[in-house]
């Protein structure tokens, strides 16, 4: 038998995967080993696949992914903390043909932001919603955010998080999943190669979901934030697999129509 | 036994060797080269390049995108 080259292999013809044209050539600024960058890659994979990167929106939040604007060349709007679902479903609504996103993390979506996600969802608009939880407030130095497990030590509770007095950890997936206007919500992970495939089908189809007018589309990805944690990438996947997923169990929380809902969620008037 | 072989191509300067790559791979193809790139990080490369199998598990884990996968057409009678 000859010897195979490493030379040999790597010809164009032999091509199997390369970085999506969709993402930049800008060195992401996030630590190493972030979800951030995972999701970031699989929503760019989504969009050339689709051939949507003309007509495809992104709401960027406040958060360590204020700056998805330099990664990923589509267009993009900044909202003000926790107000892209607001802004996304102004932009849909002035431009219904465009495929428009907000992306967000659990201190901008599940904390203050909580109304306007409650009530984007509830009213059904045809947009997806990408929300990474990591369980603190990574951007800002680790503080404790609605998300954060009990018993976790962040920065602001140094002796882990206390029922009595911070209150219990926020499952704002399964809170959405009940609202008539949520077409599609689910909950992933991007810490294997499994899983990364299993939420790219998952965005692919919230985003062929928008296109249909069906309601809103709801991933929720359960990520890590190693900096914040103090603990290493590897580390921090395996400390997330313990003590996350029990709490937030991964697959589909709910995958119907608005029409769907209307049958059983809202009560016909009496004439 | 016909077995798929393949190589992957690492971008030294974009890698910040966070090790996820080295993790995923389930034939340990890769490892954290010893020296370091102009950021300061041990990057990731081939350290067993002969058992690649191009299976693009470890592009998909990579938050960086700096992992470029080839895998030959033919398979190989070894």
């Amino acid at each position: 038998m000859t010897a195979i080259r490493v030379e040999d292999i790597i010809k164009p013809e032999n091509l199997v995967y390369k970085k999506s044209s969709v993402l930049t050539d800008v060195p992401m600024h996030y630590c190493y080993g972030c979800s951030h960058g995972v999701v970031h890659k699989i929503i760019a994979e989504v969009i050339e696949e689709m051939g949507i990167q003309g007509e495809v929106v992104g709401i960027a939040p406040v958060g360590c992914s204020v700056m998805a604007y330099y990664y990923l060349d589509i267009d993009w709007m900044q909202a003000a903390h926790g107000r892209a679902p607001a802004v996304a479903t102004g932009y849909k609504r002035v431009n219904p043909k465009k495929y428009v996103f907000a992306y967000q993390g659990d201190g901008d979506l599940a904390a203050i932001g909580t109304a306007e996600t409650m009530h984007a969802v509830n009213r059904g608009e045809n947009i997806v919603m990408i929300f990474i939880n990591n369980a603190i407030y990574g951007m800002t130095g680790g503080q404790m955010a609605p998300t954060t497990m009990v018993g976790q030590v962040t920065s602001t509770s140094p002796y882990g998080r206390d029922i009595d007095l911070n209150g219990y950890p926020l499952k704002i997936t399964e809170l959405i999943a009940q609202l008539p206007g949520a077409a599609y919500v689910t909950r992933q992970s991007v810490h294997t190669p499994g899983n990364v495939r299993k939420t790219k089908k998952a965005i692919r189809k919230a985003f062929e979901n928008s296109a249909k007018n069906i309601g809103t589309s709801f991933i929720e990805v359960v990520s890590t934030c190693n900096s914040g944690w103090k603990i290493d990438p590897v580390a921090s996947n395996k400390w997330m697999e313990e003590n996350m997923f029990p709490f937030y169990p991964l697959g589909d929380l709910k995958d119907s129509t608005r029409d769907d809902a209307n049958t059983y969620m809202v009560q016909k008037l009496k004439k | 036994m016909a077995k798929a072989r393949g190589a992957v191509v690492v971008e030294n300067e974009v890698c910040k060797g966070c090790n996820l790559c080295v993790v995923a791979c389930p034939q340990d193809v890769l490892s954290l080269h010893k020296e370091v790139n102009s950021k300061g990080y041990h990057y990731s490369h081939m350290s067993n390049p002969e058992a690649c199998t191009g299976c693009t598990n470890c592009a998909a884990v990579c938050p960086d995108s700096c992992i470029t996968v080839y895998r030959l057409k033919s398979t190989v009678v070894a």
